[in-house]
């Protein structure tokens, strides 16, 4: 029995050792959540709204920096405006683009049609591109967030924005979608989730961490009062922070927002001394 | 006698009525399928794609919710106890196979003593892995009986097939295990043997049905992106994963089928009352080890075939797999790996003690020990952990300041190498322990062991430096292969040369089975615990990658339970599936005990 025992102990500590580590030796890491249909409201869009809602696609539901990104499994898009002349001269092009704004769709819908140099599917000498076609499958952007991304990727790549925000969004099938996305969702409460839901970091460093299109929030609370917080984010363009243009941050950021959500990033902020 | 044979008789008879009962509840579920599927094809007539509709969009009302029952937990924890219990029984028939067949061969009794009390071991288990199996189907229908529906629908034949083979199995099982004193001597133990084929034909063939339909959700085949089913059952089953998956699961089973056995071994070896006991269970502990390490050595490779033909499916996948989020759950695995090779290597060291002439190669030991830790570490080393831009930023690059040049793929690679290789070598100090060579050549034979090891272990180094630190990203996993060449070229010759440098050796003394510590049994059941922990760890991140979908890019799983646990969740619910395996395991073992043992009630039984 005693010997029945002292196994029975052993395996829960080693059990516990385990669970322990995987608790608390690495860094819990929350993973995204599943993609959510965003509802667009193209009519009402500014082009550098339009813009921005192709990066945060770009970086959230579009999945592109999985691979887009500087560790090299696939090509930077950087230099789009300067490259694109000489894909659509190559040899190897196997499309129909005329310019860089069909050449940027054809990338995203038909990703085979040029394989950009050391990039192919292994084994299929450039033949065969690894890059999904994003409008179906796991990433399903549809046309108009397709648009959105190209329009971005313009920007991004130096070349003049030539995408025109589309004004008849599919309608018919996309009902059944709709009424998905109608189905309020449930108010959060966590600031740092709050913080990433509505993209802030993409554009504002909080903490250290973030970009840097907008003025940095860290210890923002030393410097601002709440009223001015909530205007900020309210009414954007209210207040223009010294150094920055106007009409860059979105200004329907608040209209997504809860009330409750709204007063929690406000708090937070505030406190952020 | 009498008493336990019709005890035995009643076993099987209860086993036996589950069997049906199961096969039963199988052609219910193919009753209710057709039934759903029926309303379905109404639903999808207009689609005019003859039988199949397209993959159903569900919203969460399709989801049954059962009053605090959450689904995704319930449906995880039966999966991985069937999966647990079921690696074991496709595991322990293969190698009893194998022993049997050994004992027929050298005609020492021992070995078929020994298969024999392992089948034993696996009879109980056999139907719980049975009853599990029906507490995974029952709760999938009952929690998911959408996605249950339209796997359904396309592997019909093959559940059917399942179900069968299962009947099959349990049969071949029962006349294997029952048979077996029956079925001895000349032709009839050939009978017996091709009945332990039968068994492991038709538990294999299980395992790759299954590993069909897991790896359909994975890298779907045999539909269009609509999830419409062309009727080819063969293109569902054959896709892309499925036999990176099945190499990888049968390999790994066996290894986890020879730890448990060592377990069970252990156990009995620390409660042994006599000398004789003791010297026959270490014997025991020491062939399931054996098998452990056997399997163990190729898994590395099996694994990352798998991750590569992950990659090749989709590189988003591999992605997620290898650099997303899951990168951190890979150090977790290192761990446990780690823990395994720690253990197994450690036993050997211990079972040395058995014969007289390993004096002479304890003093090794201390280096084998600093370098499979060195090794170890490295694998450790994180690998890219980049999960957003702006922790790229943060850490200034995609690998760690100090450590990045150890966590990268050639590094972590030449340190599996070079552990696999200190593994053989500590097998070859084994084996050696208690003979002496008689050859005249014997000096020149050890010079010739040290310089192979020397040269193996260089040129690994040298590919995983020079590929590593030398070359651009592209070239960098071109070492692997002829690393893992060198490897196997090194462990064949080396056991070649040694069978010819110990021919006609010398024995230093008897081996003294049973002298070993206790300590080294706890070895054997870290093995059992680390590899039980480590699978059901590695079936989350087999689940884990599909991400937010039942079945990649055709079915979207909209239910509550869609978004990707934290490890740190994950874990504990392994943790809790496994605590739950163990006392399963606890009850099998103990039954397998009682069911031998006897008691004389006094004045119970009418005298005379
Ligand atoms: C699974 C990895 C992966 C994902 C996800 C991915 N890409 Fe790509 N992408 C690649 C690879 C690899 C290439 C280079 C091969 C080629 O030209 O097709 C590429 C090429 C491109 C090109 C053409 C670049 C050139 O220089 O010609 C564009 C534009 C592009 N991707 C945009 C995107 C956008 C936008 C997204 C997100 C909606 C995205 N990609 C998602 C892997 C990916
Ligand atoms: C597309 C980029 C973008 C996004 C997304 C964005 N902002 Fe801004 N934000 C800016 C820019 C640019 C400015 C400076 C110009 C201005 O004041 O309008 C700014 C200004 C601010 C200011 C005023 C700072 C000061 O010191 O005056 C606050 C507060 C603020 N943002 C909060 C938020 C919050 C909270 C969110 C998320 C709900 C958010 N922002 C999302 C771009 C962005
Ligand atoms: C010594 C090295 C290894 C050991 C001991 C090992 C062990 C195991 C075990 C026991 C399982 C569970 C099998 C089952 O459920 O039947 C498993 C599954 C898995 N392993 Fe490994 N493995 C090793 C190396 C690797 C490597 C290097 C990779 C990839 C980089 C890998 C990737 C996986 C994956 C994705 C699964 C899930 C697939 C499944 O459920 O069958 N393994 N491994």
């Amino acid at each position: 029995m005693r010997q029945f025992l002292s196994v029975v102990a052993f395996t829960l500590i080693t059990i516990g050792c385990f669970t322990a580590y995987s608790n608390y030796g690495i860094p819990q890491i929350e993973p995204a959540p599943p993609p959510k249909e965003e509802k667009l409201d193209l009519g009402s869009m500014t082009m550098d709204q339009f813009v921005a809602l192709g990066e945060r696609l770009f970086n959230g539901k579009g999945t592109c920096t999985l691979c887009h990104n500087s560790l090299g499994r696939a090509p930077l898009l950087d230099t789009l405006g300067d490259v694109t002349p000489g894909r659509l001269g190559d040899a190897r092009y196997e499309g129909e683009a005329g310019n860089v704004e069909e050449y940027l769709i054809e990338s995203l819908v038909e990703p085979s049609a040029f394989v950009v140099e050391g990039f192919g599917k292994k084994g299929t000498n450039d033949t065969e591109s690894p890059m999904p076609d994003v409008s179906g499958g796991g990433i399903s952007l549809s046309e108009a967030e397709i648009l959105a991304v190209v329009a971005y990727l313009q920007e991004r790549g130096g070349s003049e924005v030539t995408v025109e925000i589309p004004t008849d969004v599919g309608e018919g099938d996309e009902d059944e979608e709709e009424e998905e996305e109608l189905e309020p969702r449930e108010a959060v409460s966590d600031p740092k989730l709050l913080v990433s839901m509505f993209m802030c970091d993409a554009c504002h460093m909080i903490d250290g961490e973030g970009g840097d299109i907008g003025p940095d929030l860290s210890g923002i609370g030393a410097a601002r009062d709440r009223a001015y917080l909530r205007r900020a984010i309210l009414d954007p363009n209210a207040d223009i922070t010294e150094g920055f243009e106007p009409d860059q941050m979105p200004e329907d950021m608040a209209e997504q927002m809860y009330v409750s959500e709204l007063e929690i990033l406000v708090d937070f902020l505030a406190e952020n001394k | 006698m009498n008493r336990s044979r019709s005890n035995k008789f009643r076993q099987a008879l209860i086993v036996l009525a589950l069997a049906v009962v199961t096969v039963a509840l199988a052609f219910l579920v193919f009753d209710q399928v057709n039934a759903i599927a029926a309303e379905q094809d109404v639903a999808a007539e207009t689609a005019a794609t003859g039988n199949y509709g397209p993959a159903p969009k569900l919203t969460a009302a399709d989801y049954p919710t059962i009053a605090g029952v959450n689904s995704r937990v319930a449906v995880w924890i039966f999966a991985q106890l069937h999966l647990w219990f079921a690696a074991f029984v496709l595991a322990v028939p293969i190698f009893v196979f194998i022993i049997e067949a050994i004992g027929m061969r050298t005609r020492d009794k021992r070995y078929d003593d020994m298969a024999y009390e392992f089948i034993k071991v696996s009879i109980t288990a056999y139907s719980l892995t049975a009853v599990l199996g029906g507490l995974l189907l029952f709760s999938l229908i009952v929690f998911y009986p959408q996605l249950f529906t339209y796997m359904a629908r396309i592997f019909k034949g093959s559940m059917f097939y399942y179900a069968l083979l299962f009947f099959v199995e349990s049969a071949a099982l029962y006349i294997y295990y029952y048979g077996w004193h029956w079925l001895q001597g000349g032709f009839k133990k050939w009978v017996h043997l091709t009945i332990g084929l039968v068994l492991n034909a038709a538990g294999t063939t299980l395992m790759l049905l299954a590993n069909a339909w897991l790896t359909f959700m994975m890298s779907p085949a045999g539909v269009d992106p609509a999830g419409v089913f062309n009727g080819d059952a063969w293109a569902a089953i054959n896709n892309f994963l499925w036999n990176p998956i099945n190499i990888h699961r049968f390999v790994a089973n066996i290894a986890y089928g020879g730890s448990i056995v060592g377990a069970y071994a252990a156990f009995k070896f620390l409660t042994a009352g006599t000398q004789q006991e003791r010297a026959h269970y270490d014997w025991m502990g020491y062939n399931a080890n054996f098998i452990a390490i056997c399997a163990l050595l190729p898994l590395p490779f099996a694994g990352y075939y798998l991750a590569a033909e992950i990659y090749a499916y989709s590189q988003q996948m591999g992605i997620t797999l290898m650099g997303g989020i899951f990168a951190w759950l890979f150090i977790i695995q290192a761990v446990l790996i780690g823990t395994l090779f720690l253990s197994a290597n450690y036993y050997l060291w211990c079972g040395m003690g058995r014969s007289d002439g390993a004096r002479r190669y304890t003093k090794y030991i201390k280096y084998l020990a600093i370098v499979l830790v060195g090794a170890f570490l490295v694998w450790f080393t994180p690998h890219t952990l980049v999960l957003t831009n702006e922790e790229l930023k943060s850490l200034g690059g995609p690998y760690h300041k100090i450590l990045g040049p150890l966590g990268i793929m050639p590094a972590k690679n030449t340190a599996v190498n070079v552990m696999i290789i200190f593994t053989a070598l500590s097998f070859m100090f084994y084996r050696r322990a208690n003979k002496t060579a008689t050859v005249s050549w014997v000096n020149a034979g050890n010079a010739i062991q040290v310089a192979l090891y020397t040269a193996g272990i260089a040129n690994i180094m040298f590919l995983g430096i020079y590929h590593g630190y030398f070359t651009n990203t592209v070239y960098k996993v071109a070492a692997s292969i002829p690393q893992v060449l060198t490897t196997l070229v090194v462990i064949a010759a080396s056991i070649t040369l040694d069978s010819f440098i110990y021919r006609r050796s010398t024995d230093v003394g008897p081996v003294h089975w049973g002298r070993i510590p206790a300590r080294a049994q706890y070895a054997l059941f870290l093995l059992a615990v680390a590899f039980t922990w480590l699978m059901g760890l590695m079936g989350y991140i087999r689940s884990g990658i599909r991400q937010h979908w039942h079945i990649v890019d055709i079915m979207r799983d909209t239910s509550p339970d869609a978004f990707t646990p934290t490890l740190g969740y994950a874990a504990n619910v392994v943790s809790v599936a496994a605590i739950l395996f163990m006392a399963m395991v606890i009850f099998v073992f103990w039954i397998a005990q009682v069911s031998t043992s006897k008691t004389l009630p006094a004045g119970y039984w009418k005298e005379g």
